[in-house]
């Protein structure tokens, strides 16, 4: 458990020029504190009815793994070879043409050769040639071959939760070869002998218990809205009143909870509530949920089962409360899962009806089958159709530049929508480099249920092309706000601009809004929603 | 001459030299890519190297501008501490330099055109900024923590404002793995 | 796997295979087997190996719908959507598949080109893999298509067309009628060429060559060897052409006969590229095969606007409405959240608790 300590002696002779000739598949791994998530607790695993929980530790030598783990390993890829097209092809068709090799956030900022996306996805390939092709099998290491041990389940773990699933690699593959499906696929596989991460096992608990990731309970949960309200009339003078868990609303609300407890994501819910006020009076029918009141969705992060099981709330809910369709807030992987995951997992969603904005009457039509429609979306079309009555010079104390959300960009193409919001809620907007937003855009560095505490080096190293890029704008623009879709960015971002850019905060794109949304009948404004004085207001609140 | 003086018109080489010799710190995988990348978005590690180490060295050997020196190593060191280094990892390429300029003034302290005692002063001041490096790698470090210990307050923030309203689960719970699930 | 032991392996593999025909039609006058069986045997082979695969992969449903997005979706219809990048339908698929085949739009994507410090140019090797993986399979399929006057008679336009575009800078150079017969073919030289930058560049990149297995050299030099065999018997050794077409129109028409003699080089030539057809299904190089099959890239990012099904969906236990308002519905009256149910007994204590 101790880290090692090298002596001088030692130290001195320390080659830093790994073995390229003995090649990788002999090097064993070596898991590092910062780097490694703890492993899940049993209560949570045993919550949700997963296998072989156990108390364990990756930094010991036994893993306490059930005697037929390399059966049920096997087995399980045996399966998922026969379910998944993706898999089987992308375990064929890969040629190691490198495209992919310095695409990686944490290659890039870290240096490890395994994570290298070509790499990465060979630690699985290697295996699968061993066991399920003629050439592995008869020719071994020479047709790129190697036996499943316990040291490369071991590799697996480490590795596997070290890739956030951000598909940046799979934009440069010439095959599409998209390692999100690897992981995915390698982390059930792990799912299997019960090696997952708490930071990913105990929210998925949560969730499947009380409805949103951390176990807000019902009442708590509104009362997390009660405190919102509070807040906002100290700021508008204006007492809203959203509701919760209300039948006969026509739309439903669903958003990562993160939003609702944790800074600055509260800000941008706060923004939400504000905007649904403003609606209202336009004949905005909408409610909240407590059931559903997640729309994050860490069960994909563990297998495609639990993120079915984790998503089938969102439908559940708005059927038993009557909505005609359902809005969801800004959030990254909830995004992708409803895009390409949710008709399919928990369809038909026949009753509900085509989205249709009570306020502008335009017809959503990208969401016709799913009826889910994404805030940006939403409000998007309600700027354009000139619903919103906004100041923007209430952001004036805010350089804004906007960071692209893998999921959304990857997996949705959710580009202009928040933009376009931004640009009219705020004076001040500047882009990062061509390649480092839109489809190319870099991961935070914390996604798909990296985003814990105890493995902060790497984060901060995977988010140093992201932070890097900031820093750009910060220098040559000034910028000193960075805003975001997703709920993960709004957690993680703080830490890693803390440390790569402490000039600049964070914010979601409602925060902005909220902030310059003219509502009848408030008061003068001072402050912004964080309680910091508006631009012009600076010495009037001193005095 | 003066050891600075042909330090700075040496400059290219050693820098050269030198930064080869931080990259080599690098697995043999990565090191190309680190060196050859020259799009600081698409390298930003790299990038941030070649140019700071070039300025460390320039205010280091010329006039020193305190603060642009200690900005610039602490570019480095903020990098490498979050890396695959331990301390002494991060901090070893100060003491490369000190080799390499050994090696590329020899000629001259052999044949007496610097002074010894110039060199050594010179050793002596890179000592310096070595140790230096150590209290950056440190702060670093210390700042890491710091975010770890802010991070997990933030994520329960609106939580805390109002304490007891969570239900108990393992996650936050270090003592007792079973507690109310399961 | 060490990179010197796999190419030192794939050199003395494709050796042998020089040796084999050389020896067997050279020494043994097996003309028959090389010059018949062998390919037919390799023909099946490829045929039975690559529909196999494919059936392989088709049998493997695609559950979910996940094309990787590389550009604005199709939402508000004010919004430029990029029908290429980011599909919407079959025909914007196609659209996408077209570019990915034929230029190699995401390796393309490495060579954007920015921000350069100074006048050196960022990026170098990424546009290069572009270009060498460009050059090498158009000339190889030029050299494929001028390959079917061996195949065909009356030889087909187009394939005179496509030797005479080949050929063109020659004839325009040559500085006499007939000074260098026959006129030199770019497309064979281009390959050769593509194929040793791209094994130089497999070497010479230590990402690349960190990850680089014996099936990675074997068929670029599996090509170098045809490709120079072919040369040699166009340019140097020369065969006679009119028995090669002999032996080659036997074989497409199943009257195979062979001719009185041929020369061995030919032999070497045609068992080599036997042996690479016959090894297409069982390695990397099906992804000629595979990449029209590839989720995230022919399927349109529709899946909130057209269902998709998942053959294997199967019901999954979750947690209702009703065990959450169970476990929680004191706690939810009780800040006055409305509930399905309202115990009866509960409901009087719970108000009075309240008061």
């Amino acid at each position: 458990m101790a880290e090692k300590i090298m002596k001088p002696e030692e130290m001195a002779n320390v080659n830093h020029t790994p073995p390229l000739l003995s090649g990788w598949m002999h090097r064993p791994v070596e898991i590092k504190s910062g780097i490694y998530c703890y492993p899940a607790k049993p209560a949570s695993l045993e919550y949700v009815s997963f296998p072989h929980a156990r108390e364990w530790s990756p930094m010991d030598e036994d893993w306490k793994l059930p005697p037929n783990w390399k059966e049920i390993i096997l087995e399980g890829l045996r399966e998922r070879l026969e379910r998944f097209r993706s898999l089987k092809i992308f375990m064929d068709i890969c040629v190691r043409c490198g495209a992919c090799a310095d695409k990686c956030h944490f290659f890039i900022g870290g240096g490890d050769p395994r994570n290298m996306p070509v790499l990465r996805a060979e630690l699985l390939r290697s295996v699968y040639r061993k066991e399920f092709t003629t050439a592995g099998k008869l020719m071994g290491e020479i047709a790129g071959a190697r036996e499943l041990t316990v040291d490369v389940l071991k590799e697996w773990w480490y590795y596997f939760f070290q890739c956030t699933e951000c598909r940046r690699c799979s934009l440069f593959c010439p095959y599409g070869i998209d390692t999100a499906e690897i992981t995915i696929v390698a982390r059930e596989l792990l799912n299997l002998l019960g090696l997952n991460i708490d930071w990913i096992a105990t929210p998925v608990a949560n969730c499947y218990r009380t409805g949103n990731h951390l176990g807000i309970q019902p009442h708590a949960f509104k009362d997390m809205i009660d405190f919102f309200l509070d807040d906002i009339e100290d700021i508008t003078g204006i007492r809203m009143e959203p509701s919760l868990n209300r039948k006969g609303a026509e739309i439903l609300f669903v958003t990562p909870s993160g939003d609702v407890f944790a800074d600055p994501g509260t800000y941008t819910c706060m923004g939400y509530i504000i905007l649904f006020h403003y609606l209202q009076s336009l004949g905005f029918d909408l409610t909240w949920s407590t059931f559903a009141s997640e729309g994050g969705n860490f069960g994909y992060f563990t297998s495609h089962e639990m993120a079915k099981r984790l998503n089938a709330k969102m439908y559940a809910e708005a059927k038993r409360l009557g909505v005609k369709w359902i809005l969801g807030g800004e959030c990254g992987h909830m995004w992708r899962v409803i895009n390409q995951y949710m008709d399919t997992f928990n369809g038909p969603a026949d009753f509900l009806e085509e989205p249709v904005s009570p306020i502008t009457g335009t017809k959503f039509e990208n969401a016709k089958t799913t009826k889910m429609v994404h805030i940006t979306e939403f409000t998007a079309d309600l700027i354009k159709n000139n619903k919103l009555k906004l100041d923007a010079s209430r952001n004036d104390n805010l350089k804004v530049t906007f960071h692209d959300s893998c999921n959304p960009a990857r997996a949705m193409g959710l580009l202009e929508e928040p933009r376009y919001i931004i640009r009219n809620t705020c004076n001040h907007f500047y882009e990062m480099p061509d390649n480092t937003i839109r489809e190319q855009t870099f991961c935070c560095g914390s996604g798909a249920g990296l985003n814990a505490g105890e493995n902060m080096e790497l984060r901060l190293r995977g988010g140093l092309p992201r932070a890097n890029a900031v820093k750009y704008v910060h220098e040559k623009f000034g910028v000193n706000m960075l805003s975001c879709v997703c709920a993960i960015d709004r957690a993680v971002f703080p830490a890693l601009m803390e440390y790569w850019v402490p000039e600049v905060g964070v914010t979601g794109v409602h925060e902005l809004v909220g902030n310059a949304l003219i509502l009848e009948g408030e008061k003068k404004r001072e402050t912004n929603l964080r309680g910091e004085p508006l631009p012009g207001m600076e010495e009037e609140k001193d005095v | 001459m003066k050891l600075e003086e042909l330090l700075l018109e040496r400059a290219s080489q050693v820098l050269k030299r030198w930064t080869d010799l931080i990259f080599d710190s690098y697995p043999a995988d990565a090191r190309r890519f680190l060196r050859k990348q020259e799009d600081p978005f698409a390298n930003p590690v790299g990038s941030a190297f070649s140019r700071e180490i070039e300025t460390f060295y320039r205010e280091f050997i010329g006039p020193a501008n305190p603060e642009k020196l200690s900005a610039a190593l602490e570019t480095v060191i903020r990098i490498r501490s979050v890396q695959e280094f331990s301390a002494s990892g991060a901090v070893r390429f100060l003491f490369l330099l000190k080799k390499i300029i050994r090696e590329e003034t020899s000629k001259e302290v052999r044949g007496n055109r610097i002074s010894q005692d110039e060199l050594l002063a010179l050793e002596s001041r890179l000592d310096d900024a070595a140790l230096a490096g150590f209290d950056l790698y440190m702060k670093c470090k210390e700042k890491v923590y710091e975010i770890r210990a802010g991070e997990a307050r933030s994520q329960v923030s609106g939580l805390l404002r109002r304490a007891g309203l969570i239900s108990e689960v393992p996650a936050w719970d270090s003592e007792g793995k079973k507690s109310t699930l399961g | 796997m060490n990179f010197i032991f796999s190419i030192v392996l794939s050199s003395v593999v494709v050796l042998i295979l020089v040796l084999i025909p050389w020896i067997g039609v050279g020494a043994l006058k097996l003309d028959t087997l090389f010059g018949i069986i062998i390919p037919y045997i390799a023909l099946f082979v490829f045929f039975a190996g690559i529909i196999g695969r494919v059936i392989g992969w088709a049998r493997s449903p695609v559950p979910f719908r996940i094309p990787t997005t590389a550009g604005q979706q199709w939402s508000l219809p004010w919004i430029r959507r990029s029908p290429l990048e980011n599909p919407k339908s079959t025909a914007g698929v196609v659209g996408r598949m077209i570019f990915e085949v034929l230029t190699f739009r995401s390796l393309f994507r490495n060579t954007k080109l920015q921000f350069r410090s100074g006048f050196r140019i960022g990026y170098e090797w990424e546009k290069w893999l572009w270009l060498f993986a460009l050059a090498f399979h158009y000339s190889f399929l030029v050299v494929l298509i001028r390959h079917l006057r061996f195949f065909t008679e009356p030889i087909p336009g187009f394939v005179n067309l496509i030797e005479q575009l080949d050929g063109l800078m020659q004839t325009g150079v040559a500085p006499v009628e007939g000074f260098m017969l026959p006129s030199v073919m770019i497309s064979g030289f281009v390959l050769l060429g593509a194929v040793t930058l791209l094994v130089l560049r497999r070497i010479l990149i230590p990402q690349v060559n960190y990850v680089s297995l014996p099936g990675d050299y074997f068929p670029l030099f599996l090509i170098t060897a045809i490709g120079l065999t072919g040369v040699l018997m166009r340019y140097v050794l020369k065969v006679d052409i009119v028995s090669v077409k002999e032996l080659t129109m036997g074989l497409v028409t199943f009257r195979p006969s062979i001719p009185y003699e041929i020369g061995v080089l030919f032999y070497i030539h045609l068992f080599l590229v036997s042996v690479l057809i016959a090894y297409i299904p069982f390695s990397k190089i099906t992804h000629m095969a595979g990449v029209f099959l590839s989720p995230t890239r022919n399927l349109s990012n529709n899946s909130r606007f057209v269902r998709h099904i998942n053959p294997w969906s199967y019901p999954v236990p979750v947690h209702t409405y009703d065990e959450y308002e169970e476990e929680f519905r004191d706690k939810m009256i009780a800040v006055g959240l409305p509930v399905e149910k309202m115990p009866e007994e509960e409901a009087g204590s719970a108000e009075e608790e309240k008061e």
